[in-house]
């Protein structure tokens, strides 16, 4: 165990010199140092703006921590025996009080221009509402050129596979980590590329167009945050903020960002991921989306158990790991692992009923989840964790369901 | 320890003074309870430190390996919470009740039973608090101790609140009940104790800033005990002050809270200011430059403290013309900071300066939170604080103000006044080790907090992106050595209390002012029974 442990440590330590380098440069250009400039106007406008105040600052600081420095060379007892007995000089101190003042009003003008400049979110052709949940956030596509009825939304999740970050070195011990004590010592498979940063479903922007956030929040607040198109904006349950991105064309791509306000146990967990593409391309994917959502629920049966349980693993492993446990130990949620719950049939109807209308701290899912996935990851949770009831819930019984 | 060192002082008094435990416990004399005061700040310290600690191992790389995402924002609230509240408030305040009476050339501190109460809380207060930690850390299955950050947010702190919230509460009260009573004392000693001859502009700036710092107590201290009030109606009695689906407004609570906050943070630098314009003058051996204008600067900046609460909340949506008064006014406040500064250059320009463990910690002070005080500046800027906020780079900026600034100048206090207060001299090879290791270690800790937080890492977080893990790896090997070296400091400490070192002088340090270094070493148990004249 004890070497395992130092092992552990060893080989991060290497890894996480050798990551810290490869990775640098994938979140787009920038160096490792400073701020990003990103890709809308805005950004590179604000990366502007810090770069002329960091440089204002350091000479500030230079000019000041040079004095002492000479002062403490030159004016040491073994050098300067008898010291002076000036105490004050007003010349000086109104110099130094208008010279700073002075320097502050030249910050501001810029500031108060970019600032001004970033209030202005009218004119934009595509609104998305964002809403933040504990932990993930819903993406509706409000309007969009002359289109208000897009009908489109959906939920973005983490896609890192728990057993990503789920790494104990100890189990129990002094600090709760939950009923994780069989992970201990495993070997964590390596961490993916975008570990942390990766959803399910990205929201897509055109580029070369304005796009206008609306941000709330469902529960507590959260904060909307992609670095790389400048700034942040709170998700307050029971208002709604406004910001805005233009991506300008050429820059296609995907960028990352994660939530940026305390929101609970999974605040690390809930990232954004935005994929910009161009205006033609993203009027195809919004027409696909559309018919999507216009064609109903798919409710398809599954071919048998084996089919559910696959699919219920993925919806598992992205809607209800967070809480429940990766191995459905519990956590914030309840456990599955051989309880009552999730084993005895009485129970059944009321397990979808849970998923579907939600209990207590336990969320509504009808909204986020298609009555296939419900289906799914009711049968994958009654058979999966050494359950095995063999019960397979098909898409049908769950949209009968009140 | 307590009985040697009251046997020794009964040497001086004229009564019987109570001894062992009772003579700390009903202790009405503002020596002993100064002396409690700083050794409950160094105890919290550590116990907050520990919960750093705890931090800076989950964060050493990425992936979760030690603790769960639920416990480890216990651990980053409750290390807010007792290192603001538990370690560098109560440590000022033992500061204040230890040397504002020497220095005024008073017997005592005015109200000296108020002054026993107002310590005798905080164990009980941090007591409650610390017992909701442990419930979670030790009994499988209870609830979380508090987990929504110390600066408890709504309506993550009401509705969605774990129980311990309640504790949280009731602490929160206790530890703000002690804090006004404090400050009031603190006044009241400074306005009708002062030695004949002793006018408001002769006093030590200790002392005024001091008592700048109580008025901003008295003036802030029942807003934050108002929001937890309200917290606690809305979590128990259907009110909806934070909750808009009642009418109210999660909003208002950060607006409340930082109402609070940001004096709040001038209350924990101003007397540090007035510490360092003690020991600055006294290794330069050139007095002060500038006394009345570090006072007017002192007063201003309390001033100001009132207006720029909002630049904590830029991102959550304010009108243009809100966002705009509130960067000017903060922009503002570097004026009369930068005053400060330059001041303290001026002082140490032209004298004659020597390098014993005071003066070292205090240029640290004044070098390290210029460094905290510029990144401040850039905060302000409002466009650019919509990227940093809740990054990594507000956690250097406020680490750097605290813990190089505030802590920092605690510990040259604790250097510069130690042979007053113990009778010894503090032991110069451990001071300087002391010294160097938190000095290297601190910045190690904190520097490389501004490149994570600019390559956009948010605070808070349990587990992060891999790009962040380097910086993220150093930083916690920084951590865990300014940690350890706060080991050394307990010992220095403890030494002294045992009276093992060289005996000190009256007045160990030649450059030194004041009426604390012409009653010897260790101050007597009483102290100005008639009261000094001053010229």
């Amino acid at each position: 165990m004890q070497s395992t442990l130092f092992h552990r440590a060893a080989a991060g330590l290497t890894s996480l010199m050798i990551s810290g380098m490869t990775f640098a440069s994938d979140w787009t250009e920038r160096s490792n140092l400073d701020l990003r400039p990103g890709v809308t106007e805005v950004s590179q406008e604000i990366q502007d703006l810090h770069t002329t105040v960091l440089w204002i600052v350091t000479v500030i600081g230079l000019l000041v921590f040079g004095l002492i420095v000479i002062s403490m060379i030159r004016h040491r007892r073994s050098k300067n025996p008898n010291p002076a007995t000036f105490h004050e000089n007003v010349f000086l101190e109104v110099l130094w009080t208008v010279i700073p003042f002075v320097i502050l009003i030249a910050m501001a003008v810029p500031a108060t221009r970019v600032l001004v400049k970033l209030d202005d979110s009218a004119e934009s052709e595509l609104t998305v509402k964002v809403t933040g949940y504990r932990w993930k956030w819903s993406y509706e596509y409000l309007t969009y050129e002359d289109d208000n009825d897009i009908g489109v939304s959906f939920f973005s999740n983490l896609a890192t596979p728990p057993e990503q970050y789920n790494n104990p070195v100890l189990a129990g011990g002094l600090f709760p980590y939950g009923t994780a004590k069989d992970l201990v010592g495993k070997e964590a498979p390596e961490k993916d590329h975008n570990y942390q940063l990766e959803v399910d479903k990205k929201l897509v922007i055109p580029s070369g167009q304005k796009v206008r956030f609306l941000v709330t929040s469902d529960d507590v607040i959260h904060s909307f945050w992609v670095p790389d198109f400048g700034g942040k904006k709170d998700a307050i349950p029971g208002f709604v903020n406004e910001t805005w991105a233009l991506v300008p064309e050429g820059k296609e791509g995907t960028y990352y960002g994660q939530c940026a306000e305390l929101c609970g146990k999974n605040h690390a967990f809930m990232p954004i991921a935005v994929e910009v593409v161009t205006q033609d391309d993203f009027k195809a994917w919004i027409a696909e989306e559309k018919e999507k959502a216009a064609s109903g629920p798919d409710l398809t049966p599954f071919s048998g158990l084996d089919q559910a349980m696959e699919e219920g693993q993925q919806v598992y492993a992205s809607a209800c790991a967070l809480c429940h446990g990766a191995n459905g130990e519990g956590g914030i949620g309840l456990p599955f692992a051989g309880t009552d719950f999730a084993t005895k049939s009485e129970h059944l109807n009321e397990h979808i009923d849970v998923l579907v209308n939600g209990r207590a701290a336990m969320p509504a899912f009808k909204a986020q989840l298609t009555p296939r996935q419900i289906a799914a990851v009711v049968t994958y949770e009654r058979n999966a964790f050494g359950n095995d009831t063999g019960d397979l819930i098909q898409p049908a019984d769950v949209n009968d369901h009140e | 320890m307590s009985t040697a060192a009251a046997t020794h002082d009964d040497h001086h008094d004229h009564h019987h003074a109570p001894t062992g435990l009772k003579r700390w416990l009903f202790s009405t004399n503002h020596k002993d309870i100064g002396t409690l005061y700083l050794w409950f700040s160094f105890a919290m310290f550590l116990v907050g430190g520990f919960m750093a600690m705890v931090i800076r191992a989950e964060l050493l790389e990425p992936g979760m390996q030690f603790v769960d995402p639920e416990f480890f924002n216990q651990m980053t609230t409750v290390h807010g919470l007792v290192m603001v509240f538990g370690a560098v408030m109560p440590a000022t305040v033992g500061l204040a009740n230890w040397m504002i009476p020497l220095m005024i050339g008073a017997p005592d501190m005015a109200l000296p039973r108020m002054n026993n109460w107002s310590f005798w809380i905080l164990p009980f207060a941090f007591g409650i608090l610390i017992f909701a930690v442990l419930m979670s850390a030790f009994g499988a299955g209870n609830p979380s101790a508090p987990n929504f950050g110390w600066t408890f947010y709504a309506p993550l702190s009401t509705k969605y609140g774990p129980a311990s919230t309640d504790l949280f509460i009731l602490s929160v009260h206790m530890m703000g009940i002690s804090s006004i009573m404090g400050a009031i004392n603190v006044v009241v000693t400074v306005f009708n104790m002062r030695a004949p001859g002793m006018t408001l502009m002769k006093m030590p700036l200790f002392v005024w800033t001091w008592l700048i710092t109580a008025f901003l107590l008295i003036a802030v201290i029942p807003v934050l005990a108002g929001a937890v009030t309200m917290m606690l109606t809305d979590r128990h009695f259907g009110t909806s002050f934070f909750d808009a689906a009642g009418g109210g407004d999660p909003v208002l609570f950060q607006h409340v809270f930082w109402f609070f906050g940001h004096p709040e943070v001038y209350i924990m630098i101003l007397p540090s200011f007035g510490i360092v314009s003690a020991i600055i003058p006294a290794f330069a051996r050139k007095p002060l430059f500038g006394y009345a204008s570090m006072v007017y600067a002192t007063a201003s900046i309390a001033l100001l403290s009132f207006v720029v609460w909002a630049h904590h909340m830029f991102t959550v949506g304010m009108p243009l013309a809100g966002t705009l008064f509130f960067m000017y006014m903060t922009m503002l406040i570097s004026v009369p900071t930068g005053v400060k500064v330059f001041n303290w250059v001026a002082t140490m320009w032209r004298g004659s300066m020597t390098f014993e463990l005071p003066m070292k910690w205090a240029i640290a002070f004044v070098i390290l939170f210029t460094c905290g005080g510029l990144s401040g500046l850039m905060l302000a800027m409002t466009p650019i604080d919509f990227q940093y906020h809740d990054t990594y780079f507000v956690v250097a900026h406020f680490h750097y103000v605290l813990v190089t600034g505030a802590i920092f100048s605690i510990f040259a206090a604790a250097y510069y006044w130690l042979p007053k207060w113990s009778g010894v001299m503090p032991s110069k090879l451990l001071g300087e080790l002391h010294f160097w290791n938190s000095l290297i270690s601190a910045n190690l800790l904190f520097f490389p907090m501004h490149f994570v937080g600019l390559a956009g890492m948010p605070r808070r977080y349990a587990d992060y992106a891999l790009q962040f893990a380097d910086y993220n790896f150093w930083i916690s090997i920084g951590g865990f050595w300014f940690g350890l070296s706060q080991v050394i400091f307990l010992v220095v400490a403890v030494r002294c209390a045992m009276k093992k070192g060289e005996p000190a002088p009256a007045k160990p340090w030649e450059g030194a002012e004041g009426l604390e270094w012409e009653v010897p070493s260790p101050a007597p148990f009483h102290t100005f029974d008639t009261p000094p004249v001053i010229k």
